[in-house]
């Protein structure tokens, strides 16, 4: 029976069988004969120089295979973890980038900072060694704000880098800029910032690596989103290792969120020391471990001006940031607070000119690095805020300043003046959906009925555009990226014609198992159970770039669909030789191959037969089998965005504020999956109302201690925290994808925090509040509250 | 983490263990100790395991005293229909404790011997003015509660039951912290025969009482009473989730509700 | 030290250290896999198994305390052997698309069990509330409130008596 399910569909997803059952295949589920365990020894400290290292009573316990330390790694003169992004300032002049042990070498930067490895037979062994290592510290100063990390007299992290500043970079023009303002009617000015986040997805991260001494392989398992990176960062730039001879395999991975997209020092420490111990070793982060190893996101303080004309139209928009990257260059560091932020400044607005720094800072704190929208959130918090503080200064409606300023739908593709060019959109019709679906005309009754209660009610816009889908390598190389951003896709249709597909980017809950054999099934005409999704195993899949920046199905979709497109061609091919036509009267359709305008026909199936068993085959001009495999480097980002509309319900009694309606309307282009898209959103807008309203990393600014170091003290957003949310569509194609796709994985955690934060603000207005920094904690508001309702002093 | 484990079927033996094995713990629904251990910030030879002791959960009235058994487990007072007859405020404080997970293994006597500065129970122990039963005396519970994480207790004594005067009403309010669900601020206010007591938990390094709060209640035992009552800053705790004067402000909005609430 | 207890169904005799958690006991010793552990302060709730039919963290339980008691771990709930049937509230995550990435769903889904429990027929708040000790980073809850609803109508709906 024919089940062909296609673009549109929302099958129930083929993946959830294992993880429903307690099936998954998580690293940490995995047993390897004869494994070790190893454990990190971090730094305590944020800042020191380390005097000492003596191993010998830790050396001495029973079971304790090797300690290595940053000396181990010098004597083998392997590198340091590589940074996949080299920027420069406006001279051209490139970045600061300062070494990056894989465990430290004389020095610790912050706390969690790796200084020794110890592997041993058992856990319960390797954490009693690891308490008996001695290590000396000298204690540094530390400092772990960019504001405090540039002034004068500041503890210096690195003798090579004055006053901590990696780069000064920037974007736009600063002349055209000034120009606008010196004619404007009003400017608009907002300081904020942009709070310290940590991803933590559900899964810590994990590893195992084993080295085969018979034939010199290396086998790394690895919670990873993208393990074709891994292997090629590892074996070509820090562990000096053939590529070949070096398998990683991310299996499930629960959860990624960008904290799993980095190539980890802990990942190159277990396979080097795999080979020195012999046997595999296995190595589980606790939680604890997550906090102060994790690539930590955001963290940037901003201060932005809007110039506009006396109608409020945006005549420029200038902004000023100081970007926190921790303690060392992480894998994408140093391109997220710029080339990710900086471009989507002009939001969907007609801004004609826009002027961006960003003082990129070094400072005791984790590395900081992508978590989900990367950029992007930050860049459309500082847009729609001063949207908002600009609407309120003039006294014009948030809606009417937005309509005002919106690019038109007839205006794309529009060329905006940070570099990219957006090829489709409908803000305006984001908008108005949204403010239909949010029920805006009677707010002023809820508003009332909240009011009688004692309640203060807020409602707040996010008209966002983000730019995804990483990325054309062609662009991404002239920004400064050292790789390519393309992806690929095997098609291997088997002689029975069932399939399977392999994929370089990594499914870790996007439902890729699924959205992907969807694509196949529709393609060839296949039975959507007959279609496998096989990916994360860089011994079974060609290459890939991995998951990341909503890149999945545009970027890695689009090479699929073009793999398929390719199998149709060749089997269009065999078709016309078994049914003795031209090739170009084959028609292919639903699964069958047939010549236009008769009845003679060949199912795929046949097809795929034909192909393996090549009796009656064209072997002349062409070969058996039937795979096909395809490369898709994309021609610009795409541009999803959409209007999100937040109302809160403050108690200004404690200060608590309860998110009670969501709403988004998005243009997320074709939609394959509408029930895993709107999954994606759910997802993704509680994780940018937990920025809003919930999340934020706290470091000590003297010890350098992370105060948010547990769930105890992180709040993450829990169940009884968010309402059900209200999620539609408006989607406009985007016109260089071959499925019009544009991708959906960050959009809710773009669009949210602005939301949420412009929803208290507007709640809070009658007092004259104008901004409220994230997270809006209870202690907080209720402080701006008191701070707003404090009877004046007598005169 | 390694240790022995003794799982005794009386408290006399629990106690005999406790005495003579040095380092021995004892263990109750480890909702506290368990994590402790596994952060090796204790590290005890043995734990004596007080769950095998049926008379340490029953819970009962006896005249006007409601005993509790000190391994009721937060999951048990909260749904006993003698609790929620008796004392209504002590269902609802249990009710609200941690999460489903650890109210079913959580215990009333583990929580009140730890003295978390941020658990519930503490509150309603001093604010119901309760006698903590040990098996060698009885201790009340304005002499119990010593410091921060430190009581009255011997290391090798055991609570065995928390006797509760039924108080004439009473109701507890907590404003707990979105990532723990440990209290930030959480106030019980209790009018008995004798006279009214507001006790505090969460705001401070130990459970206190509010004198002019009970005496404002005394006198009208409404919300009204005490919502213009400002309790100073000075000795509250601040951390990253809750500072002094947001506390302080808090134990106000709080008493009101807790007022609010044994009004009912 | 030997602990007898009935882990899915089946009497089992475990030898163990006594410092041995639940969760470690199930994972390492047992093979069962199913049951996840995402923290160290017994606050995310993937470790959530059914002892003695209450829901319970694994990560915060001795295996000792099992003795003569009865455990159920996600993998106990259906799909024995190579079966592929699911319990109808497997199946209302299944439906309602109620996990992602997969790590929390075993202590969601044994959270809802016990949650069914004791209220057959939840409110979306109650559910809520419910899972006040469970941690999900992907699904931003709703969906897996929806399948809760559509889990706890489905065990209690009449046997279709084939």
């Amino acid at each position: 029976m024919s089940n062909i399910i296609g673009i549109g569909e929302s099958p129930r997803r083929k993946e959830d069988f294992r993880f429903l059952t307690g099936r998954g295949n998580y690293v940490a589920d995995m047993k390897r004969p004869d494994a070790t365990v190893g454990v990190f020894i971090r730094s305590p400290h944020a800042h020191a120089a380390i005097r000492s290292i003596d191993t010998t009573a830790a050396l001495a316990l029973p079971g304790v295979e090797v300690i290595l330390t940053g000396d181990d790694v010098a004597a083998d003169g392997l590198g340091g973890m590589p940074c996949g992004w080299g920027i420069s300032n406006a001279e051209g002049v490139p970045m600061k980038e300062p070494a990056f042990p894989m465990l430290a070498q004389g020095k610790v930067r912050f706390v969690g900072d790796m200084v020794a490895f110890v592997v041993a037979d058992t856990l319960a062994q390797a954490r009693a060694a690891a308490e008996l290592v001695k290590i000396n510290y000298d204690v540094l100063p530390a400092v772990v704000g960019v504001l405090e990390a540039v002034r004068p007299g500041a503890p210096q992290l690195f003798d090579d880098v004055p006053n901590n500043l990696c780069c000064d970079w920037e974007m736009g023009d600063k002349a055209a800029v000034a120009v606008a303002f010196r004619k404007a009617a009003h400017v608009a000015r907002l300081s904020l910032v942009n709070n310290r986040l940590i991803g933590n997805p559900m899964e810590p991260r994990s590893a195992i690596a084993e080295y085969n001494a018979g034939t010199g392989h290396y086998t790394l398992w690895t919670t990873s989103q993208f393990p074709h990176v891994v292997r090629f960062l590892m074996a070509a730039l820090v562990l000096n290792i053939p590529e070949q001879k070096l398998r990683v395999v991310a299996p499930d991975v629960g959860g990624g969120f960008g904290v799993k997209q980095f190539h980890y020092g802990e990942e190159a420490v277990i396979t080097w020391a795999a080979r020195r111990v012999g046997r595999p070793i296995k190595w589980v982060a606790d939680r604890s471990e997550g906090f102060v190893s994790d690539r930590h996101g955001r963290d940037h303080v901003t201060e932005a001006e809007l110039a506009l004309d006396e109608n409020g139209k945006f005549l420029a928009l200038k902004v000023h940031t100081l970007a926190n990257m921790g303690a060392y260059l992480s894998t994408f560091g140093p391109n997220i607070p710029t080339n990710l932020y900086a471009p989507l400044l002009g939001g969907v607005y007609t801004t004609p000119v826009i002027y961006c720094n960003v003082k990129v800072v070094f400072t005791n704190t984790v590395p900081v690095d992508a978590y989900r929208g990367a950029g992007r959130p930050e860049a459309t918090f500082v847009v729609e805020r001063i949207v908002d503080v600009a609407a309120a200064e003039m006294g014009i409606d948030r809606v009417e300043i937005r309509r005002r300023n919106i690019i038109p739908k007839e205006a794309y593709p529009y060329q905006t003046p940070m570099l990219v060019e957006y090829d489709s959109g409908d803000p305006m019709g984001c908008l108005e959906g949204a403010l239909v679906a949010a029920d805006v005309a009677g707010f002023a009754e809820r508003k009332a009925a909240s009011e009688r209660e004692g309640k203060f009610r807020g409602l707040g816009y996010s008209t966002y555009v983000e730019a995804c889908g990483l990325a054309p390598s062609r662009f991404a190389g002239r920004l400064g990226a050292r790789g390519g951003l393309y992806e690929s896709a095997t098609v291997r249709v088997h002689p029975t014609g069932q399939v399977t597909v392999l994929i370089g980017t990594h499914n870790h809950g996007q439902g890729h198992e699924t959205t992907f054999a969807q694509i196949i099934s529709e393609k060839l005409g296949v039975n959507f159970e007959n279609v496998d999704i096989v990916f994360g195993d860089t011994d079974r899949v060609q290459f890939g770039m991995g998951t990341y920046g909503s890149r999945s199905l545009v970027v890695g979709g689009a090479a699929l669909s073009k793999a398929g497109d390719k199998v149709v061609v060749k089997g269009k091919k065999i078709a016309a030789h078994l049914l003795e036509a031209g090739e170009h009267d084959i028609e292919f359709k639903e699964g069958v191959f047939s010549v236009a305008g008769t009845d003679r026909s060949k199912t795929f199936q046949e097809i795929a037969g034909a192909a393996y068993v090549p009796h009656n085959y064209p072997l002349e001009v062409l070969e058996p089998g039937l795979e096909e495999q395809a490369y898709y480097d994309p021609i610009n980002f795409t541009y999803p965005g959409g209007c999100h509309i937040a109302e809160v319900e403050i108690d200004p009694e404690t200060g608590i504020v309860t998110l009670v309606r969501y709403t988004a309307v998005d243009d997320v282009g074709t939609v394959i999956n509408p029930m895993i898209v709107e999954g994606q959103l759910h997802g993704g807008i509680v994780q940018g109302v937990g920025q809003a309203l919930f999340e934020g990393a706290v470091y000590d600014e003297v010890s350098g201690q992370l105060l948010s170091g547990s769930f105890m003290d992180y709040t993450m957003p829990r169940a009884d925290h968010v309402p059900n949310m209200n999620i539609q569509t408006h989607s406009t194609l985007c016109t260089h994808t071959p499925m019009g796709v544009k991708g959906c994985g960050e959009v809710g955690t773009i669009g949210s925090p602005a939301a949420v934060i412009n929803s208290v603000v507007d709640a809070l207005s009658h007092l004259g509040v104008q901004h409220v920094d994230m997270p809006a904690t209870p202690n907080r508001i209720w402080r701006i509250i008191q701070n707003a309702t404090m009877p004046q002093a007598a005169e | 983490m390694t240790f022995a484990f003794h799982q005794p079927a009386t408290s006399p033996e629990a106690v005999a263990l406790l005495g003579s094995i040095p380092d021995s713990t004892p263990l109750a629904g480890g909702m506290t100790l368990l994590p402790t251990i596994k952060q090796r910030l204790a590290t005890p030879a043995a734990l004596i395991d007080l769950s095998r002791i049926p008379a340490m959960s029953s819970i009962s009235v006896e005249g006007d005293t409601l005993a509790i058994g000190a391994m009721a487990r937060h999951v048990d007072v909260a749904e006993s229909a003698i609790v929620a007859a008796a004392i209504p405020l002590l269902a609802k404080l249990a009710a609200g404790i941690g999460d489903p997970a650890v109210r079913n293994r959580g215990t009333i006597g583990g929580s009140v011997a730890n003295n978390d500065p941020s658990a519930d129970y503490p509150a309603a122990v001093l604010g119901l003015g309760a006698t903590i039963v040990t098996d060698r005396r009885k201790i009340a519970a304005a002499d119990f509660f010593t410091g921060m994480f430190e009581t009255a207790l011997e290391p090798d004594e055991v609570i065995t039951s928390l006797r509760f005067p039924v108080p004439v009403r009473g109701g507890y309010a907590k404003f707990k912290s979105p990532a723990s669900r440990y209290a930030v601020v959480g106030v019980c206010v209790v009018q008995s025969p004798g006279g009214v007591c507001v006790a505090v938990t969460g705001a401070g390094p130990g459970v206190f009482r509010v004198p002019e709060m009970e005496t404002a209640l005394a006198g009208s035992f409404t919300p009204a009473a005490v919502a213009s009552i400002k309790v100073p800053a000075d000795n509250m705790s601040s951390d990253i989730h809750a500072d002094s004067e947001y506390r302080a402000h808090l134990i106000t909005v709080m008493a009101k509700k807790a007022v609010a609430a044994a009004i009912g | 030290m030997i602990v007898n207890f009935t882990l899915n169904g089946r009497a089992r005799t475990v030898d163990v250290e006594p410092a041995t958690l639940v969760s470690e006991m199930l994972r390492e010793n047992l093979n069962l896999t199913g049951t996840h552990v995402g923290c160290d302060t017994s606050q995310c709730g993937a470790c959530v198994v059914l002892f003695n039919g209450d829901a319970v963290k694994s990560c915060t339980l001795l295996a000792p305390a099992l003795e003569g008691g009865t455990l159920m771990t996600i993998e106990g709930l259906a799909a024995k052997g190579g079966s592929n049937q699911l319990h109808p509230m497997q199946q209302a995550f299944h439906q309602n698309h109620g996990l992602q990435c997969g790590f929390c769903t075993p202590g969601m889904v044994m959270t809802a069990m016990a949650m069914v429990g004791k209220n057959p027929k939840p409110t979306e708040a109650e559910v809520r509330h419910g899972l006040e000790g469970n941690i999900c980073r992907c699904t931003g809850y709703q969906n897996i409130v929806t399948s809760i609803i559509a889990g706890a109508a489905a065990m209690n709906a009449p046997a279709t008596g084939d």
